[in-house]
């Protein structure tokens, strides 16, 4: 290297968050003792406009040709000064952060500790700095092709938005009929509007949208690519029922002889084998359910009495499963939630008395296309007249679920109201606390009061049987005073949780989870629609617990952050990639299976191994494995790492 | 519970320490955590037999009502059935904090021996001290004798009923080695004081 | 199969019957159970409302002459005995304050404990060890009876591997397996009262009055039971829960061990039935 290094160190205060526990002055003095240092400053807010500017100024005027800025973690503001440095002319990768703040003052109590761990992360920057190559990000054209995947109603605001843009998409959902857990739903809080009146125009808008490719009874099977130019493959299930001919008359669904559980009703109704899960299914059509259909389950003697009464010839037992693959730019995930089961804590009573059941199953009941066409009826028909409705079941509870699943005390706020209106009955409200958060809920609550529902705070801790009768047991914990409320009808409204298989469709999309299992944002506050995936980004419940105005918000924010990639129609790819020295590669080929994103090929001519570097996601996993050292990541380099290992330890 | 007026709680009358002595105990560190949702109570069935309900208890020691704590009946209904503890959703070790406030009630002089409960327990564990074991008949004369020695009396027939059916032995069968025992109770003293 | 045997105070005074149908039962099934040599009290809720932490020690103490045998795993039949040898396991593995004290209490007597001994009810080894198809087929005169499994507090609470803290089962499939008809009923693991029986008796009585209660309306002929003081409760008080509470209860409370043991075709003297305070002959027949 020729040109003389000019190192400029910066260290921020980031108010009190640094210096409170790090003498910032000190580090700058420390600093501008080190090797190449021609200037080290610490300053208030490095990442305000006065401390950018000063950063600015000193490239211009000092000629600096490397920077380090010790401040907070790089996951905010790194691209911040690289824009600065890009701005003053040089190249943004010949700058090195080092946090000073999540690694040092936000972790240690000792002052001098602190201070003392600051100087060596410095030292540390200072020295990797030294070895940093200008890298040059490249453009990659951006496909405006969009996929949503779940056609709950945050992925169909999603799908509509999108296609409201002009641009084409495809909606993936895995059931029959998009619509999702809030197609089940009664009335919504708080405003008590019918769900399917509000849902429905929107399916149907989805099912007549030129720009909207609707694939239900599929799911996305593999995800190639990478932001910009993904290429999707789907599974399209066998439906055994060809969508085109098929009218949606219903005949088969009469006529079919296999009675089972209806999901759509939460077990309280039956469905057929072959079977539309509701009646404003969009699509309007059926599908055969082969695990249970009598054609496919029976080994000798076929069924077909679906065939035989369709005027059609709809039915087609011979379709197989299709795989179809699509091209796109960006991805959105709105694949929802998932329902806790209440029979794990035995002593709520769900399956062991009828008259216990959940809050879904209780929307089923007032629903007048429901079971009961909306009777509220206990399992032998009687009208109850006092009902318990237990919030928190499975939620905010170390045993199941720590979190609060949001939306149950509206909901079950909204239920005692139906249920008062629907039998007149006494209904109590077992609740820890009464989390009104929404806009118009509080008002809501109070309505709720109004109408002269019981409210006890207090978990409903047991629910049993005496003389016939169910017994909620709890603590009215405001009185101080153990009760035994005696009930016909108990509601356990139960958390909301990640889907059965989201570790499965985390893994395809290359999301990463929280601790709580449901998908995990970028940022909590300032990105929560984006992913650790460029291009992919999530919507709705899949997120985490919300309500419909929220996951409704978040279907349209997702679209915006879509079209805005597809808007902008390129993308920059980030240098920070796996590079083969052809010289040294041994050709063991050690890397080739390693490889999570298949980037690296092998060059039979030359016999080595080669770097795809759209494909190539800069994990660094090859570069570990490789023992000829031919292969590195840009930018991280065996040089720059162990430069900065080596310093960090140095005394 | 049985006054008719609710007083202004008298601040000086609390201990603000009191919460950290119980989470001292075995089991105790997180009684900090309560959010009061009542599901102890609502579990326990003795809660509608106490003077106060375990999580009003649990409040109590937080706001360092020591006294009526320590003085409270509700303790002493403790059965140790441990429903509060399996269903706590905060994890908290209830049953363990009972046992305890029951220990500090009695270490403390918060209650008298002349009670029938404490009266018992002190009772078992002195057997167990001096004989390393159980043995039912020393146990009813302890208790007889820090009691009343006429409940004696009243437990004569059932006691000789137990006895007809081999069920009481006449002597103790303790511990060999029961130097040992009485050098872990004293081993266990030490590492008490606090 | 051999175990470490833990019997208890309880089997060695009041519950003669308990140790005698095990030993009878534990022959049969080739399960070898070798006592502790000079075990002492677990502590029970005694002890533990006194002292907490001599409880744990007393405890350990048990689980370190074992480990110092060899032993890996304890077997016990009483169910406070199981929940506080357990519990002090659970403390030297979870919270290093008390592993300390433990620790240091057993160190002043010149022992020591790495806290990895298993402590397990006989039941268990009953059910998982030998297992249900080896008792099934073991059986000489199926239990045609009707039977409320009672297991009380401690087999499933807190919490452990080997039961449900709130609707256990094992000994429906173990009774059902040596030909009884198990009644399913809401109180087999609800509390009965314990050591209340003697310091708070009308809650006690109150407790034990609604698991025979449930029991009955349930149609069961005897109720099972797993521990000694569940037992006692059910069976010698009885009398006073009848006449407190106005009812004619006659249910026999018997050892697990017992039924067990009769299904296997062994005598009634063999498994000491009919030390209990309710007559078993009603129902029990030979
Ligand atoms: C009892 C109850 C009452 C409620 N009441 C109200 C109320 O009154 N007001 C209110 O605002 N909110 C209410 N909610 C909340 C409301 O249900 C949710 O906010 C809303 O349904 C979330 O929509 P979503 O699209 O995110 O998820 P979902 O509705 O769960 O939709 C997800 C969709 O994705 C599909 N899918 C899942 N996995 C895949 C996959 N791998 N591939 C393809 N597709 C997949 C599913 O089949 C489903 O169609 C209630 C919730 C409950 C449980
Ligand atoms: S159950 Fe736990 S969190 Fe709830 S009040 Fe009782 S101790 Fe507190
Ligand atoms: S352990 Fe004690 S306080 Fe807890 S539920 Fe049982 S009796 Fe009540």
């Amino acid at each position: 290297m020729l040109e003389e290094i000019r190192i400029g160190v910066y260290v921020c205060h980031c108010g009190s968050n640094i210096a409170d526990k790090v003498d910032c002055p000190a580090v700058a003095a420390y600093a501008s003792q080190l090797p190449h240092v021609v200037v080290a400053r610490d300053y208030q807010y490095m990442c305000s406009d006065p401390g950018q500017e000063l950063i600015r100024q000193d490239i211009k005027e000092l000629k600096l040709n490397r920077v380090v800025v010790a401040s907070c973690s790089p996951r905010m503001h790194e691209p911040t000064f690289r824009k600065v440095c890009e701005s003053a002319g040089l190249n943004g990768y010949l700058y090195e952060m080092a946090n000073i703040r999540e690694h040092c003052s936000w972790v240690t109590e000792d002052p001098q500790q602190a201070t003392e761990k600051a100087k060596a992360l410095v030292r540390a920057a200072v020295a990797r700095v030294v070895h940093h190559e200008p890298l040059f990000e490249r453009w990659a054209p951006v496909n405006p092709n969009i996929l949503v995947v779940g056609g709950g109603i945050a992925g169909i605001e999603a799908a509509l938005k999108v296609a409201a843009a002009g641009n084409k998409v495809w909606l993936v959902e895995k059931s029959p009929s998009i619509g999702g857990n809030m197609a089940r739903l009664d009335k919504t809080f708080p405003t008590l509007d019918c769900s399917a009146c509000i849902l429905t125009p929107k399916m149907v808008s989805v099912a007549q949208d030129e720009n909207i490719t609707l694939l239900t009874y599929a799911e996305v099977e593999q995800v190639e690519g990478y932001v910009g130019n993904f290429r999707v493959t789907i599974r399209k299930k066998a439906r055994s029922v060809d969508l085109n001919k098929c009218t949606g008359c219903g005949r088969c669904q009469e006529k079919c002889p296999v009675e089972v559980p209806s999901e759509f009703e939460a077990g309280l109704a039956m469905r057929k084998a072959i079977y539309t899960p509701f009646p404003q299914a969009v699509p309007n059509k059926p599908a055969i359910d082969r695990e249970h259909c009598r054609h496919f389950t029976r080994t000798k003697g076929k069924c077909r009495v679906c065939f035989n009464v369709c005027q059609v010839g709809a039915i087609d037992y011979d379709q197989e499963d299709e795989l179809v693959t699509y091209e796109c730019g960006a991805i959105i995930v709105a694949t929802g939630y998932g329902l806790f089961d209440p029979s794990v804590g035995p002593q709520w009573g769900y399956g062991r008395y009828d008259d216990v059941i959940t809050a879904i199953q209780f929307e089923r009941l007032v629903n007048a296309s429901g079971p009961t066409k909306g009777k509220v009826v206990c399992k032998d028909g009687r009208v109850p007249e006092r009902i318990a409705i237990l919030h928190c079941i499975g939620s905010r509870d170390e045993n199941y679920h720590p979190y609060c699943s949001r939306i149950c005390c509206m909901a079950s706020l909204k239920l005692a109201h139906l249920a008062r209106e629907k039998t007149g009955a006494e209904v109590y409200n077992f609740y820890i606390d009464l989390r009104a958060f929404g806009k118009g809920y509080e008002e809501f609550y109070n309505r709720i009061l109004e109408e002269g529902v019981n409210f006890i705070r207090g978990k409903g801790a047991e629910v049993t049987q005496k003389d016939g009768r169910l017994v909620v047991r709890g603590e009215d914990t405001l009185l101080g005073r153990y009760r035994e409320v005696p009930v016909d009808l108990v509601i356990l409204n139960t958390a909301l949780e990640p889907q059965p298989d989201a570790t499965k469709v985390a893994q395809i999309f290359g999301i990463q989870r929280s601790a709580d299992g449901f998908f995990l944002e970028s940022h909590p506050k300032l990105e929560p629609l984006k992913t650790a995936t460029d291009g992919v980004f999530i919507a709705g419940c899949c997120q985490g617990p919300k309500d419909i105005p929220d996951s409704v918000a978040q279907g349209a924010g997702a679209a915006a952050e879509a079209l805005s990639l597809a808007t902008a129609g390129k993308v920059k790819i980030s240098p920070v990639v796996a590079s083969i020295d052809p010289d040294l590669c041994s050709g063991c080929r050690m890397c080739l299976p390693l490889c999570p994103y298949g980037a690296i090929s092998f060059n039979e001519e030359k016999k080595v191994a080669e770097v795809n570097e759209t494909l190539c996601k800069g994990c660094g996993t090859c570069a570990a494995s490789c023992g000829s050292g031919a292969l590195n990541v840009r930018h991280f380099t065996r040089n720059q790492i162990l430069t900065q290992i080596e310093e960090v330890l140095a005394v | 519970m049985s006054t008719s007026t609710l007083e202004l709680l008298p601040e000086e009358g609390l201990e603000p320490g009191f919460a950290a002595q119980v989470a001292s105990y075995p089991g105790g560190e997180k009684i900090r955590r309560c959010i009061q949702c009542g599901t102890c109570s609502g579990s326990c069935q003795m809660s509608a037999d106490m003077d106060y309900t375990p999580r009003r208890i649990l409040a109590m020691v937080r706001a360092g009502m020591k006294k009526e704590v320590l003085s409270s009946q509700a303790i002493w209904y403790c059965a140790a059935c441990y429903y509060c503890t399996a269903r706590c959703p905060m994890g908290i070790k209830l049953t363990e904090v009972m046992f305890a406030l029951k220990s500090l009630a009695l270490k403390e002089g918060y209650v008298s021996l002349k009670q029938h409960s404490p009266a018992f327990y002190k009772s078992f564990y002195e057997v167990v001290e001096r004989y390393g074991r159980m043995h039912e008949a020393s146990l009813i004369i302890g208790l007889a004798l820090k009691t009343n020695p006429l409940d004696f009396v009243g437990l004569a027939p059932f006691g000789l009923n137990m006895f007809r059916k081999g069920k009481i032995e006449i002597l103790p069968h303790g511990v060999k080695n029961r130097q040992e025992i009485k050098a872990l109770v004293q081993q266990v003293q030490r590492l008490e004081v606090r | 199969m051999r175990y470490a045997y833990f019997p208890g105070c309880s089997n060695h005074a009041s519950s003669k019957d308990y140790e005698q149908s095990t030993q009878a039962v534990a022959r049969v099934l080739g399960v070898e159970l070798a006592e502790l040599p000079d075990w002492n009290c677990c502590g029970t809720t005694g002890v533990t409302s006194v002292s907490p932490l001599l409880s744990a020690v007393l405890s350990a103490r048990n689980l370190a002459i074992a480990e110092a045998q060899g032993w890996e795993e304890v077997v016990v039949t009483c169910n406070s005995c199981f929940g506080m040898l357990r519990r002090a396991g659970d403390y030297h593995r979870q919270d290093p304050a008390m592993r300390e004290k433990i620790d240091a209490a057993l160190a002043g007597v010149g022992k020591k404990w790495q806290g990895q001994t298993r402590v397990r009810h006989l039941l268990d080894i009953l059910v998982n060890d030998v297992g249900l198809e080896t008792i099934a087929g073991k059986v000489k005169r199926p239990l045609r009876l009707k039977i409320a499994p009672y297991y009380g507090c401690l087999l499933g609470r807190p919490r452990n591997e080997f039961e449900d803290s709130e609707y256990p089962e094992s000994m429906d499939q173990l009774l059902s397996a040596v030909g009884a008809e198990v009644v399913p009923y809401d109180h087999k693991a609800k509390c009965c009262g314990g050591a209340l029986m003697t310091t708070k008796e009308e809650v006690a009585l109150r407790l034990c009055y609604e698991i025979i209660g449930e029991a009955q309306d349930r149609g069961a002929q005897v109720i099972a039971v797993t521990c000694p003081m569940c037992q006692l409760n059910l069976d010698g008080y009885q009398n006073k829960i009848n006449a407190r509470f106005g009812t004619n209860f006659k249910m026999p409370v018997l050892y697990f061990t017992q039924l067990v043991g009769l299904a296997l075709g062994l005598r009634e003297r063999q498994l000491a039935i009919g030390k209990g305070f309710v007559p078993v002959k009603q129902v029990i027949n030979f």
